[in-house]
């Protein structure tokens, strides 16, 4: 059984369909890439899956426990760490200071009111941050307002701070969008470095083909809503069903 | 020191500093002189400076760090002066179990309206708070007249039980509130030359209130609590996907803040025993607000800045009248004195209301992060290069 | 019956000032997206140019009465005002009388200048600042405002009649078919109401029949898209403050005859027509209409004796309460759209 068990699951807006009967088992250790046209429920789907939506119908089991009904931070406290499309960093705070508040959560859980002691006297949470910093390259920016750094360095910050809990599960949500092919590549090797260092699975929604390609195990094609196919990336590659979702009936 | 790093124990001592030779510092004027309407250094208003400030230090605490702006924390301010002066009449006239108390029911009262208020933010978050506070200035005006004294507001009276102290002085007066046997009310002056100084016992024991309550806010803005409300202004979603809940947080800080408020009340009926329901009305929450910003949001001494300029402009403005005026400017032609006069009047006296709406309105505009930010202009256009920059609460302190 | 149409009718004028109040306060919120806590102020503003009209109107002169001494031997004198040198006796007179109707054509062309300038000169510089800057710099307004009214009007209220034709009340009972003075309500109140319906059915219209009305409504809905069809929204929107002013300003000249102006029942109604904005749901007009009324005539009912003999003082607290049930229970309001101010 995978780790991540999505059962019939089913999601109506309105008039429209956009989740229909969706089964997907995202295996440990595993890079599942999910993948499919514009509109093909991907976003909606990985809404259920970390609490921002509930489905109607069917089953969101993470590790043996259901995640429907639980609010996001609840989802997160299980071992799901979300990357948005949009870098979402805390962009009033310095880079360390972004680095410690994943930290407090992983120890302290969801609340906790320490409001006499010192940040710094947080030595062993401060030398977590600084390691995760220091793999991904950004140790020399730790005291950076992380508001005004580059669009590629918010990303980096933002897998580093998911990272850094030490999640059983990392969603990734088109996670190269909008960058340049340098910064693509730089982001895939991390994302390949991580995957060798660390016992994580990975779930990854995406449009590059490259990324997705470089970096799956296994593949899904989403279309209308509906899972097309799971495969491997090499029997996707010339599935003629995935052909015709991307290109159309005339392909 | 004091679990401090060095710029704000430095920042601490300083501001120690000044409250204890505030008697000195706000009297440079000699007793007599033209300039001495200038002075601040009477008991009565030194004690306001210290008490808004408690006032404002609290709410910049939740406003600063969180960014959620009440627009009811008088209500915090007048159920306070409540709890106290009843202390007063039930138990007895020593201000420690009137304060606390004052505290205590503060710290309640703002977990139910903060517990209902914080399931929305926002300009709702704001509207509610309002609601909240008109909504006890309503009850405390008329309602519950029974228990706050209505219109008239609560006042001591001399068949009031006082079960640990007696009921009345040996003169048959109402017995004033006091620590341990030194009276609020108690000052001695010192008379240097033109010069006197007052020393009051209310305002020194209400500067203590008040450095402890900085140095527990400087504790909690450099605290992991404090960094989780600076990142709940920065960026809810974030936080709760980081697997924290935003809402325990910012009640918290609701709660301390009101605790705040509640004891600037307390300590405001201690100095002088009534409470009046205008105190939780919703001018004084804005007041508050003013403060704050007035001073600089989110900053440490931002706040007790504020308050310490608000005070003093209001008791010096409101009282300068127009012969006070004319005087000023009888150096003047006739008729341009008249003229300047004329011109100055509508914001003097009773106008101080109109000052200050001004100066409001110019802080919000060209000086949102206060006199703290300008202190920071003015820095910079000296050329003195600031490596820390003292808006310290906004960036990691050095390692 | 006849006692619960007599509350829903009292409840009608301050339901109406609610109404109007708020229709302007989330006409600006939907299409500037701003918080206005000036808004109260401009409902005073219109109240005092009606104050300002009809002490303009009795502005008088001396005249010597023919044939009569004072007591001193000095020819007797009495005050004519000017109008009537201009329109004669009669029509001067009724002119005075009808002071405060006729402020509605004074208070339109300076109500507008007022909201204009307030868009142009201060809040113009806000949109794109928080929220909480644009309350704030509007609160400080506010104060300015008031204090200015106190300044050139003093403290005490003012008090400035209805025509004689409209003073007084009628047997409202008698005419609808119930006993005779069951129902007795003044003849003003009725007016108000009058008024602000047709003033609230003209925003309507205007909205929903004019161009104008079409791009605002659009604008409110998504201004962005809008604003890409390379209509001037911003030009628009600067006129739409001005209407909200004067819908504010007119809710505050006619109501001068119900209450005394004085210059804080700005500040006094603004509180309540936030609540009123919130229940019926930021940006949403309708919603607003609707809470006013509604909010309006609860409070009245709240206020008669067999409800404050059983709960003291509810009369006061009562919008509150309702204000804080519904943010609670319906976050959106009454008639709230999805999207706006969604947090």
């Amino acid at each position: 059984m995978g780790l991540l068990e999505v059962k019939d699951v089913n999601k109506r807006f309105g008039g429209l369909q956009a989740l229909g009967n969706v089964n997907l088992s995202v295996a440990e250790n595993t890079c599942h890439a999910i993948i499919g046209p514009n509109g093909a429920g991907k976003s909606t789907l990985l809404n259920c899956l970390v609490g921002k939506l509930i489905p109607d119908t069917g089953s969101v089991m993470f590790d043996g426990q259901s995640v429907l009904g639980r609010t996001p931070f609840e989802i997160n406290q299980m071992g799901i760490s979300r990357v948005f499309q949009t870098p979402e960093i805390f962009g009033d705070l310095t880079v360390m200071e972004n680095m410690l508040i994943p930290c407090f959560a992983k120890r302290d859980g969801s609340f906790a009111l320490h409001g006499i002691r010192s940040v710094l006297s947080e030595g062993e949470l401060r030398d977590q941050a600084e390691q995760m910093l220091d793999d991904v390259n950004m140790l020399d920016k730790r005291n950076m307002h992380s508001a005004s750094m580059s669009r590629g360095d918010k990303r980096r910050l933002e897998m580093a701070m998911c990272l850094v809990q030490n999640p059983k599960l990392l969603l990734l949500d088109e996670p190269t969008a909008g960058m340049a092919r340098a910064d693509t590549n730089n982001t895939i090797d991390l994302l390949k470095e991580i995957k060798e260092k660390r016992d994580i699975t990975i779930a990854i929604i995406e449009h590059d083909m490259h990324v997705v390609f470089s970096l799956a195990e296994r593949i899904t094609v989403l279309a209308q809503g509906t899972p097309l196919v799971e495969d491997t990336p090499e029997n996707i590659k010339g599935h003629p069903k995935v052909k015709e979702a991307y290109l159309g009936e005339a392909a | 020191m004091f679990g401090l790093d060095k710029k704000d124990a430095s920042l601490l001592l300083i501001v120690a500093a000044l409250v204890a030779f505030a008697p000195f510092l706000l009297n440079p004027f000699p007793e007599g002189s033209a300039m001495a309407q200038f002075n601040a250094g009477y008991p009565d208003l030194m004690q306001r400076f210290v008490i808004f400030g408690i006032f404002a230090i609290g709410f910049n605490i939740l406003f600063g760090l969180t960014g959620y702006l009440s627009f009811g924390h008088a209500a915090f301010l007048g159920v306070g002066s409540y709890a106290a002066v009843w202390m007063f009449k039930l138990l007895s006239m020593n201000v420690l179990p009137a304060i606390i108390l004052a505290v205590i029911t503060s710290g309640i009262f703002a977990l139910v309206i903060g517990y209902v208020s914080l399931r929305r933010s926002g300009i709702y978050f704001s509207i509610l708070t309002l609601a909240f506070a008109q909504m006890s200035f309503a009850l405390a005006y008329s309602v519950l007249t029974p228990i706050t004294g209505g219109e008239t507001g609560l006042q001591l009276a001399l068949d009031d039980p006082r079960i640990f102290g007696s009921a009345t002085t040996a003169e048959g007066n109402i017995p004033v509130p006091g620590l341990f046997g030194l009276e609020m009310r108690d000052s001695s002056e010192l008379v240097l030359g033109n010069w006197v100084f007052t020393f009051n016992v209310g305002y020194y024991f209400a500067a203590i209130v008040m450095l402890l309550s900085f140095y527990l806010a400087i504790r909690i803005f450099r605290s992991p609590f404090g960094m989780m409300l600076r990142a709940v202004k920065s960026n809810q979603q974030r936080l709760n996907y980081t697997g924290l809940n935003p809402r325990p947080y910012t009640l918290a800080a609701f709660v301390i803040s009101g605790m705040y408020a509640g004891l600037a009340g307390g300590l405001m009926a201690s100095m002088d025993p009534l409470a009046g329901a205008e105190r939780m009305f919703w001018t004084a929450s804005g007041e508050v607000v003013l403060m704050t910003i007035l001073g600089g949001v989110g900053t440490l001494i931002g706040p007790v800045l504020g308050a310490g300029m608000i005070k003093y402009m209001e008791n010096i403005i409101s009282k300068i009248n127009s012969d006070i005026l004319h005087g000023w400017f009888a150096f003047l032609p006739d008729g341009l004195e008249d003229l300047v006069v004329t011109m100055i009047y509508p914001f003097i006296g009773k106008g101080w209301h109109l000052t200050l709406g001004i100066v409001f309105m110019l802080v919000v505009i060209f000086l949102p992060g206060g006199l703290v930010e300008g202190g920071q202009r003015v820095a910079k256009l000296f050329g003195r290069k600031k490596t820390d920059e003292p808006k310290s609460a906004k960036t990691e302190p050095a390692e | 019956m006849d006692a619960i149409i007599l509350q829903i009718l009292n409840g009608l004028d301050k339901g109406s000032a609610y109404a109007l109040i708020a229709l302007g306060l989330t006409l600006i919120f939907g299409t500037l997206g701003v918080v206005n806590f000036a808004h109260g102020a401009l409902f005073m503003i219109g109240a005092f140019c009606a104050v300002t009209l009809s002490r303009l109107l009795s502005l008088s002169h001396e005249v010597a009465i023919p044939g009569q001494t004072d007591f001193l031997g000095n020819p007797a004198t009495r005050d004519v005002p000017y109008v009537f040198d201009i329109f004669g006796e009669t029509v001067g007179a009724s002119i005075i009388d009808w002071a405060v109707p006729l402020s509605i054509l004074f208070a339109i062309p300076i109500m507008i200048l007022v909201g204009v300038v307030m868009e142009r000169g201060l809040i113009k510089h806000f949109y794109k600042r928080p929220h909480a800057d644009q309350i704030l710099v509007t609160f400080g307004l506010a104060i300015v405002l008031q204090e200015i009214i106190k300044y050139y009007y003093g403290a005490n209220p003012i008090p400035t009649p209805a025509p004689a034709a409209f003073t007084g009340s009628f047997d409202f009972g008698a005419v609808i078919g119930f006993d005779p003075n069951t129902i007795i309500y003044p003849y003003w109140r009725l007016v108000y109401f009058a008024f602000a319906a047709v003033i609230i059915g003209a925003v309507f219209a205007f909205l929903q029949f004019t161009t104008f009305g079409m791009v605002v409504r659009a604008g409110m809905a998504d201004r962005e898209t809008v604003g890409l069809l390379g209509i001037n929204i911003d030009k628009r929107f600067t006129i739409m403050f001005g209407l909200a002013a004067a819908v504010a300003g007119l809710a505050g000249v006619m109501y001068t005859p119900i209450n005394s102006p004085n210059y804080h029942m700005g500040m006094d109604f603004l509180v309540l027509s936030f609540v009123v904005v919130v229940v019926g749901g930021m940006g949403s007009l309708p919603g607003a209409v609707l809470a006013g009324f509604l909010l309006g005539i609860l409070e009245s009912f709240a206020s008669m004796r067999e409800v404050i003999d059983i709960i003291p003082g509810i009369n006061q607290v009562i919008i509150y309460l309702v204000a804080i049930v519904i943010l609670l229970t319906r976050p959106r309001g009454l008639m709230g759209r999805k999207g706006v101010m969604e947090d």
